[in-house]
C-alpha cells in the first residue's frame, strides 16, 4: 500500500550480526547489508534478510535465527544486543542507532542459536516467588475488593513487565551459572504483594525472596532501572521489597522463639 | 510413559482458560506453545474486554450487548454461544478483577469502563491501553500456579503438526515437533483443544503477531476439520503501515474520544495541526450523528476507503486519514491509554497528544475459523458441561479462541474477542472433560500403531522437506501472497479480482513445490518449520478466497460494490418498504454460515442455515 508513510531510499543499512549454529560450534560475526526504508528497525532488516538470505560478501547463507512476535514492543521476545546494549529489537529504529548495526544474543543466558536464547530461569524465577494471586477457583464470586485509583496505577505500572529480560542482561550480578533471580522477580514480588488479595499471601513471596538467589544477591549496581524498555521503576522495587525482607527476617526469628517455647511446653 | 489425559494447542487467552479449567477440575494437561505462553498474541490486544456491568447508569444489561454482537456481526454469529457469552462476561471480569488483573479504577474504587465501537454504552473493561497483555498475564500466573502443582505440563517452542486419529477417525492426541531439537513426538490425549489464535499471516503484514500464520488451523482443515465463514476478515481503520507489520492503533482512542478526519481541502500541504477546525472534514460524525467515530469497525474501515480512493480526499492525497486526541488533556491520555501512544511516539517519531496520527485500515482478525457446536440449554445459552461445545466435526478435537468460528459472525465488535477467548476457554474445558467421561476408548487404549504412523508420517514430511533445494524463497512468497491477500480480499472486494486471486493461489501451490528449505541444519531451523506452515497459509488463503468469491451480497466486512443494497428511501431503513423486500430477500439467501470442508486438493463449499433462537435478524444500520 502507498501510504503517507512510506517511501523507499536506496542507502543501504549495514549489519555485523553473530551467527552460531548450536552452543556446541564455534560462533562468528557475518556482515550483511539491506536495503534502507523509512521507518526500518531491526526487525523489518532480519526479515529483509530472510527473504534474500545473501551476506555482505554476496555469499549465500542461512537465515538468521531470532525470537519475536508482537512485534510492538508488549510480549518481550525480541530482546538482544544491539550496538552493545541490551533492548528490543522491534523498537530498535535503524535511523537511530550508528552503523554497523551490531547484533548479538544476551550474554547471560544459554545460547540456542544465532540471536535466540533460552529465558526459562526468569520463568521459574516467578515461580519460585509465587508471582501469582492465591485464586480460590474460578467461579463468579462477585468483584475483587475496591482499589483507589493511585494504587491501580502504581501496579499498573508494575504489571507491564514483560520478561524480556533487559534488566537481568545489564546486572553485574547475574551470571549464567548462578541463580540470581534478578530484578524483574522481585518487582512483581512488590506488585503481587500490593495487591489487597495478593497481600494475604506476601509472607510466602518474602520467603521466596529469601531463598537461594534471592535478594540478598543484589548489588545494588542501579543497571536495571536504566535499561527497562517498559520504564517500570526496579531500584524502587527492589527497595521497598529489601524493607520487607528484612521486617520478615525479623518477624520470622520472634515466630520461631514463639515456636520454640510453644514446643518446649510450660515451666 | 504416563499420557497426560489433555492436550491445549495455544497459550493466548482462550487454551490458557481452558488449561486452568481443566486443571482446576484435576486434570493433567499438556500446554503446546509455539513461543513462551507470557508471548502470545494476545498481549496485543489494547483497548479491554466487554462486560454489560451497568455502572454508569445507562441501563445497560447483557440482553443489549447480546443485541449489540449480533447486529455488529450481521445476524452471522451463532446466538447461543454470544449469549452465554454475554451473560457469563460480568462475572468474567470479576474474576479476571480477583485474580489481579490492574483495571482502571473510578474514584469509588470500583472498575472503570469505557466506550468502544458498536455500542452506545460504556462496557470496555481496560487495563490501561494494554489490556490483552495484563489479562494473559493473569490467566500466565494462575497456570504457573498449576505448573507448580505439577498438573500442568508446559511445552513452550513446539509446534503442533497435526492429529493422531484412531481407526474409527477420532482425535486420540497430536504430533508437535520441538522448534529447537526439532524432534518430533506424538501426545496421545483423550481431547485436544486447538487454541492457536488467527491467520493474519496469511495478509503477510496485518497487525498481527508473526507466530499466527494459521497453520494449525489450515493443518485442522486439510485432516477434516470444517473451516466456517473464512471469508470474514475484519480489516481494523486504525492502524500504521510498517514494513515489518501493520502496527494497530486501539480503538479505545475512540472510545476515549479520538476524532477521524481529513482536510476539506484535496492534498492540502499545511501539516494537519496547522489546518484550522473549520476546514477539517470529520466524515464519520457527519455520516452517523449517533454512533460517530465509534461505528463498528467494518463501517469504519469502508468509509476510509471510500474517502480516500473513491474521492481522493486522503491526507496528502494519499491512503491515509487522521485520527485525532489532541483535544484531550495529556494527563487523562496517559492515565488510559499510554500504551497506545507510546506504540505510534516509538515507532513513528511523532507525539500524538500534539501531533494527529496518520493512519490506515490494517488485516485483524478472523472472524471465520475452525467450526464448533454448541449444546444449546433451555435459556439459548450453552449447557456448561456439555461435550458438544466448541467441539470441531472430528470427536476429540475441539477449538477456542480466534480460530473458532462462531462467536462473531460477519463483523466482531471491539472488545468481544478478550471475551469470546475467555469464555470459550470456560466452556471449553469442561466440555472435554465430558467428553472423555463419555468416550471410554481413550488415547491410553489405542493401539500405539496410530502414534507411530502419525510419527512416522511426520518425521518423513520433514526428511522431504529438508531436502527442497528450488529457487523459491518461502519468506519472499509469503511477502507476496500477502499483496495479493491485501489487495484483494479485503475491504472492497470485486469477483473477477477474486478469481484472478484464485488463479494466483494456485500458482503460489505449484511454486511451493519448488521452495528453498534454506537450513539444513538440526537446530532451532525456523526456516524448515516455516515451509511447512506455508503450505498451511496457502491453503487457508484459497478457502478465504474461495468463500469470498461464492458469497454474492454484502454483509459484516464482506463487501461488494456490485451487490451493495441501494440506499434506503428514509433515514431509518425499516420504514422503506422496497427496501425491506430487498433487504429480506438478500438474508434469506445468505444468511448461512459458509462451511469449507478440504475435499481432493479443493475447498467444498456448502452453507448451513443460522437458527435464531435469540435475535431475529435486522437490518443493521447506525445512523
Amino acid at each position: 500500500m502507498d501510504t503517507a508513510h512510506g517511501s523507499a531510499d536506496r542507502a543501504q543499512v549495514r549489519f555485523k550480526i553473530w551467527r552460531q549454529e548450536s552452543p556446541d560450534h564455534e560462533g562468528r560475526f557475518e556482515d550483511f547489508r539491506v536495503p534502507f526504508h523509512k521507518g526500518a528497525n531491526v526487525i523489518s532488516c532480519l526479515m529483509q534478510i530472510q527473504r534474500h538470505p545473501v551476506n555482505a560478501e554476496g555469499a549465500a547463507t542461512t537465515p538468521v535465527i531470532w525470537d519475536s512476535n508482537c512485534l510492538e514492543e508488549v510480549c518481550g521476545s525480541c530482546t538482544m544486543n544491539i550496538n552493545g546494549r541490551a533492548r528490543m529489537a522491534c523498537s530498535s529504529l535503524v535511523e537511530k542507532l550508528p552503523q554497523p548495526i551490531v547484533l548479538e544474543p544476551l550474554h547471560k543466558f544459554p545460547l540456542v542459536r544465532d540471536l535466540m536464547v533460552s529465558r526459562q530461569r526468569m520463568f521459574d524465577a516467578l515461580k519460585q516467588v509465587k508471582a501469582w494471586i492465591n485464586l480460590d477457583g474460578t467461579y463468579n464470586l462477585g468483584p475483587g475488593p475496591r482499589q483507589s485509583p493511585k494504587d491501580q496505577q502504581k501496579m499498573y505500572v508494575l504489571s507491564t513487565c514483560m520478561t524480556c529480560a533487559c534488566c537481568l542482561e545489564a546486572c553485574p550480578q547475574i551470571t549464567k551459572d548462578n541463580k540470581f533471580i534478578g530484578a524483574a522477580a522481585i518487582s512483581q514480588v512488590r506488585l503481587f504483594n500490593m495487591n489487597p488479595t495478593g497481600k494475604l499471601n506476601a509472607e510466602e513471596r518474602l520467603h521466596g525472596l529469601m531463598q537461594e538467589g534471592g535478594i540478598q544477591d543484589c548489588g545494588k549496581a542501579q543497571n536495571c532501572v536504566e535499561v527497562c524498555p517498559k520504564e517500570i521503576p526496579l531500584t524502587t522495587s527492589i527497595a521497598a521489597m529489601n524493607r520487607d525482607v528484612t521486617k520478615q527476617l525479623i518477624k520470622d526469628i520472634f515466630s520461631a522463639d514463639e515456636q520454640t517455647k510453644e514446643a518446649s511446653g510450660p515451666g | 510413559m504416563a499420557a497426560a489425559r489433555f492436550t491445549v494447542v495455544g497459550g493466548g487467552l482462550a487454551g490458557l482458560m481452558t488449561t486452568i479449567k481443566l486443571a482446576e477440575a484435576g486434570q493433567q494437561v499438556d500446554v503446546l506453545s509455539i513461543v513462551p505462553v507470557k508471548r502470545s498474541h494476545s498481549v496485543c490486544a489494547q483497548g479491554g474486554i466487554n462486560g454489560a456491568v451497568n455502572t454508569k447508569g445507562e441501563g445497560d444489561s447483557p440482553d443489549i450487548h447480546v443485541r449489540d454482537t449480533l447486529r455488529g456481526g450481521d445476524f452471522l454469529a451463532e446466538q447461543t454461544s454470544v449469549k452465554g457469552m454475554c451473560y457469563a462476561a460480568p462475572g468474567i471480569i470479576y474474576l479476571l478483577d480477583r485474580m489481579g488483573v490492574t483495571f482502571n479504577r473510578t474514584s469509588e474504587g470500583l472498575l472503570d469502563f469505557r466506550r468502544f465501537g458498536g455500542t452506545l454504552h460504556h462496557r470496555t473493561a481496560f487495563a490501561g491501553a494494554t489490556t490483552g497483555q495484563q489479562l494473559l498475564y493473569a490467566l500466565d500466573e494462575q497456570v504457573r500456579r498449576y505448573e507448580a502443582s505439577g498438573l500442568v505440563n508446559k511445552f513452550e517452542y513446539w509446534e503442533w503438526l497435526g492429529m493422531v486419529k484412531d481407526g474409527e477417525g477420532k482425535c486420540i492426541g497430536s504430533v508437535a515437533m520441538d522448534l529447537r531439537t526439532m524432534e518430533i513426538r506424538t501426545f496421545p490425549a483423550d481431547a485436544v483443544m486447538l487454541a492457536t489464535g488467527g491467520p493474519g499471516i496469511v495478509y503477510g503484514r496485518s497487525t498481527n503477531s508473526v507466530i499466527n500464520t494459521g497453520s494449525a488451523a489450515g493443518r485442522a482443515y486439510l485432516e477434516g476439520a470444517i473451516y466456517a465463514n473464512g471469508e470474514f476478515i475484519q480489516v481494523h481503520p486504525t492502524s500504521i503501515p510498517g514494513e515489518d507489520k501493520l502496527r494497530l492503533i486501539s480503538e479505545s482512542i475512540r472510545g476515549e474520544g479520538g476524532r477521524v478526519w481529513v482536510p476539506k481541502k484535496k492534498a492540502d500541504p499545511r501539516p494537519g495541526k496547522d489546518i484550522p477546525e473549520g476546514e477539517r472534514w470529520y466524515f464519520l460524525e457527519e455520516k452517523y450523528p449517533k454512533y460517530g467515530n465509534l461505528v463498528p469497525r467494518d463501517v469504519a474501515s469502508r468509509e476510509i476507503f471510500y474517502v480516500c480512493r473513491e474521492l481522493g480526499m486522503g491526507v496528502g492525497g494519499k491512503d491515509a486519514v487522521y485520527l485525532d486526541i489532541t483535544h484531550i488533556p495529556a494527563p487523562v491520555l496517559d492515565a488510559k491509554v499510554k500504551g497506545v501512544l507510546e506504540i505510534y511516539e516509538k515507532f513513528v517519531g511523532d507525539d500524538p497528544r500534539h501531533v494527529p496520527m496518520l493512519i490506515w485500515p490494517g488485516m485483524h482478525y478472523s472472524m471465520g475459523g475452525l467450526y464448533v457446536t454448541f449444546d444449546p440449554g433451555p435459556n439459548n445459552e450453552p449447557v456448561v458441561g456439555s461435550p458438544k461445545n466448541q467441539a470441531t466435526n472430528i470427536p476429540g478435537l475441539y477449538a477456542s479462541g480466534e480460530v473458532d468460528y462462531a462467536y462473531h459472525g460477519a463483523n466482531r465488535l471491539g472488545a468481544n474477542s478478550l471475551l469470546s477467548c475467555i469464555y470459550a476457554g470456560q466452556i471449553g474445558g469442561p466440555a472435554m472433560i465430558s467428553y472423555s467421561k463419555n468416550s471410554p476408548s481413550g488415547a491410553a487404549a489405542a493401539s500405539s500403531k496410530f502414534f507411530d504412523q502419525a510419527k512416522s508420517q511426520w518425521t518423513e514430511r520433514f526428511e522431504t522437506l529438508r531436502k527442497m533445494s528450488g529457487p523459491e524463497n518461502p519468506y519472499e512468497m509469503n511477502r507476496q501472497l500477502g499483496e495479493l491477500m491485501t489487495a484483494n480480499v479485503t475491504v472492497v472486494r470485486h469477483n473477477d479480482r477474486l478469481k484472478q486471486t484464485l488463479d494466483k493461489i494456485q500458482q503460489f501451490k505449484e511454486r511451493w513445490s519448488r521452495c528453498n528449505v534454506l537450513d539444513t541444519s538440526n537446530n532451532a531451523n525456523r526456516a524448515l518449520s516455516y515451509v511447512n506452515q506455508l503450505w498451511n497459509m496457502l491453503e487457508l488463503a484459497h478457502v478465504i478466497t474461495y468463500g469470498a468469491l461464492l458469497r454474492d451480497e454484502c454483509r459484516g466486512a464482506h463487501y461488494k460494490p456490485e451487490l451493495q443494497l441501494p440506499e434506503p428511501k428514509t433515514k431509518d431503513p425499516r420504514e422503506d418498504p422496497e427496501w425491506m423486500a430487498a433487504w429480506r430477500a438478500q438474508t434469506d439467501k445468505w444468511r448461512k454460515t459458509t462451511i469449507a470442508r478440504y475435499n481432493k486438493g479443493m475447498p467444498e463449499i456448502s452453507y448451513e442455515p443460522i437458527p435464531t433462537p435469540v435475535l431475529p435478524p435486522e437490518p443493521r444500520y447506525y445512523g
